[in-house]
């Protein structure tokens, strides 16, 4: 971006570039990105960044993106939301659920700008909503916790309990009960999607009651690092953190926001823009596992042969008989749970230790 | 060896021309920092400055976030004029957001004309009872009200945080951390109809002029003035000192309080987790800038709140990163204490003895 923006000035500085060539077809269409963290992350919003970069890489000049960082959850963010829409953005990806009611309000206030509201549920004529099953990855590292696992306890560190994050708690809870019936996972919510001291001490104190096995809903590769402190096992979240942590990371699950990015950016371009709604598991290519590292061979075989199974449909995660936490059906035998049910989730399963509140 | 002298008697133009001076040295500092990172200075500069105030809406959000910060400042400024050094406005302005925010849920139904002086009410006793607390500790342990004020303004970020998640979550958010929307009636009137634009933006002068009024003109405000710059002499005039704390921290909390009461009520619209940037901590900045003049923390308060939106500009237009708000801020701190010094001190070269 600086290099491009230098060449701007020599352009414009100079004069000559431009002359006797054909005039550029057009104004670059101007794309906004609001992230809930840092960049820099290495997590959640790193990753949303990069969907950025491939669709930059993709349309060149065609297009102009702009990202604001750092924006916390709330009535902040509407006035980010307005600012990329008063300034002659186009299309606006907000990408965390705090954003949701602010999107929704900016959508009314401008119909023709398109809106993207990355995890939520509430849409418009201009506005869509996409996301990803990631309790689809959860329940595979759930089933690799329950063959590694020593002490049957694994440590799970959540933001808020939002659908998504209790979806998560469950999924994994349910991967490693399919393998180790009498395994447990203890929680911990740090009221923050972004926090790396937080999150730290939330895993050790987790590694302190006995978890073996590491893993998180929040942005940030401080939980993998410290477990990798205590010489135990973690897995990424959002992005390949094996490089964070290269004895320790058994695998993640990566989001893929970059071929949703360049096609709604297409879209957008092409005039064939239109509202709707996605929630893409592994079979979509937004989700995808990072390389089942840091355990045995056969362990890696059955954790690739279960991201096989969800993704052609056989296992569908939230399947019955599902017990909660008191031992009361949430789903009978042979059900499946539908999506409203999923997105409403506000129950933890049998094994899953804490509270939601 | 360079060492520092005092000058005497400080030259009054210059105690206020300080801030002008640091404001001028903050920007060619800024500059001069992203001239050597290889960005056009000028650009920068004037886009975190001046591209907010010309944005649609850009004078509305420099309001709304110079309100609590005029209004804190304010109070702030009694207080550390009066030598009562509470640093933990941010506690205070939460425990006035609580206990209004806890109101307005109560009383969903309440009209205005009953809802909107009750929250008042509320923000400045919820945010003067929390001060109290301070001043009873000093007054009756001489616990330092630094070190208390401020630990006491994370137990409030922590009860916070545990009413939101808690008891107060909105039953209808899907576990997110919030309470329900407070009722349109508790919001109050708008200056703007469909603008944010608060009650609290008419207090925030109000309060400065009033405030300038009792320190200037009032018997007490003479007191607060004595005890600080003179302990002693208060002490043989025979002021009750501890008043004097008790009333410095109650005005300083209640208006933090008052102020935490308009951003969640007039602002937010509801309690989450995150009241704001931290507007507790910046008040701090805001009442030095201002000279602890209650009339100078109007512009220094704009100043503050103009950091915040460049920030924002800055990203939008520059691709910079958002930690220019926190460096601005930090250096614009600098260079005031740094003026401080130099108005009431002269460098010296001396040889060793």
């Amino acid at each position: 971006m600086q290099r491009r923006t230098f060449g701007q000035l020599l352009a414009a500085g100079t004069g000559v570039a431009a002359l006797g060539r054909p005039a550029v077809a057009a104004d670059p269409v101007k794309i906004g990105f609001v992230y809930v963290g840092p960049v820099g992350d290495f997590g959640w919003t790193y990753q949303h960044d990069v969907g950025r970069q491939a669709a930059v890489a993709k349309y060149g000049n065609a297009i102009k993106t702009t990202f604001i960082e750092n924006v916390p959850d709330g009535p902040d963010s509407e006035k980010v939301i307005a600012d990329l829409a008063n300034s002659g953005h186009k299309l606006i990806f907000t990408t965390s659920f705090g954003f949701m009611n602010h999107t929704v309000k900016i959508a009314k206030r401008f119909p023709k700008i398109f809106f993207e509201h990355a995890t939520g549920y509430k849409r418009d004529t201009n506005l869509a909503t996409y996301n990803i099953r990631f309790y689809q990855a959860r329940y595979v590292q759930g089933v690799i916790a329950g063959h590694l696992s020593k002490t049957g306890i694994a440590g799970y560190i959540g933001s808020v309990p939002v659908p998504e994050v209790v979806q998560g708690i469950n999924a994994f809870m349910l991967g490693m009960r399919s393998v180790n019936p009498k395994a447990r996972l203890k929680f911990i919510l740090i009221n923050s999607w972004y926090d790396p001291p937080k999150e730290g001490d939330a895993a050790k104190a987790l590694m302190d009651q006995g978890a073996d096995i590491i893993t998180q809903h929040t942005d940030s590769p401080a939980p993998l690092q410290a477990a990798a402190g205590r010489g135990i096992k973690g897995f990424g979240q959002a992005t390949d953190m094996i490089k964070f942590a290269p004895t320790t990371q058994l695998s993640a699950a990566i989001d893929l926001w970059s071929p949703y990015y360049t096609k709604r950016i297409g879209q957008v371009l092409d005039g064939t823009w239109k509202t709707g709604v996605i929630w893409g598991g592994f079979d979509s290519g937004l989700l995808e596992m990072a390389p089942f590292t840091n355990m045995p061979a056969d362990i890696a075989a059955i954790a690739t042969a279960t991201v096989a199974a969800i993704k052609s449909g056989k296992n569908k995660v939230f399947t019955g008989p599902i017990l909660d936490q008191a031992g009361a059906s949430k789903l009978a035998a042979g059900a499946s749970m539908d999506d409203a049910a999923l997105n409403s989730m506000q129950w933890l399963a049998q094994g899953v230790e804490g509270k939601l509140t | 060896m360079l060492s520092l002298s005092p000058r005497g008697t400080a030259s009054g133009f210059w105690r206020y021309a300080a801030p002008v001076l640091a404001l001028a040295l903050t920007a060619l500092t800024t500059g001069a920092l992203f001239a050597a990172m290889g960005r056009p200075a000028l650009l920068t500069v004037t886009t975190f400055l001046i591209t907010p105030l010309l944005a649609t809406g850009g004078l509305e959000a420099l309001l709304v976030k110079a309100a609590p910060l005029v209004m804190m400042g304010v109070g702030l400024s009694i207080a550390y004029r009066a030598n009562v050094w509470n640093i933990g406005a941010e506690g205070q302005y939460i425990f006035g957001a609580l206990a209004a925010g806890g109101l307005a849920l109560a009383l969903p139904a309440a009209p205005g004309w009953v809802i909107v002086p009750l929250l008042i009410a509320a923000g400045l006793v919820g945010g003067a009872g929390y001060a109290l607390i301070v001043a009873w500790l000093r007054t009756r342990f001489n616990a330092n009200e630094i070190l208390t004020s401020l630990m006491l303004a994370y137990v409030a970020q922590y009860l916070l945080v545990y009413l939101v998640t808690g008891p107060w979550r909105d039953p209808e958010g899907f576990g997110f951390p919030q309470t329900a929307l407070f009722s349109d009636a508790a919001g109050g009137p708008r200056l703007i109809e469909g603008s944010n634009l608060h009650l609290g933006l008419i207090f925030a002068p109000l309060i400065a002029l009033a405030a300038w009024v009792m320190l200037g003109r009032s018997v007490l405000g003479f007191q607060f003035r004595v005890m600080g710059q003179a302990p002693r002499a208060a002490r043989f005039a025979g002021f009750d000192e501890n008043r004097l704390i008790w009333l410095a921290m109650a005005i300083s909390g209640g208006l933090a309080g008052l102020a935490g009461m308009f951003e969640v009520t007039g602002n937010q619209g509801q309690l989450t987790i995150n009241l704001g940037p931290g507007y507790g901590f910046t008040a701090i900045i805001v009442g030095f800038l201002g000279r602890l003049h209650p009339l100078g923390v109007i512009p220094a308060g704009l100043l503050l709140a103009l950091t915040y939106l460049g920030g924002d500009a800055a990203q939008m237009n520059l691709g910079l990163s958002s930690a220019i708000t926190g460096i601005f801020q930090g250096i614009l701190l600098f260079c005031l204490l740094g003026s401080d010094v130099l108005i009431s001190h002269r460098l010296q070269w001396k040889r060793r003895p």
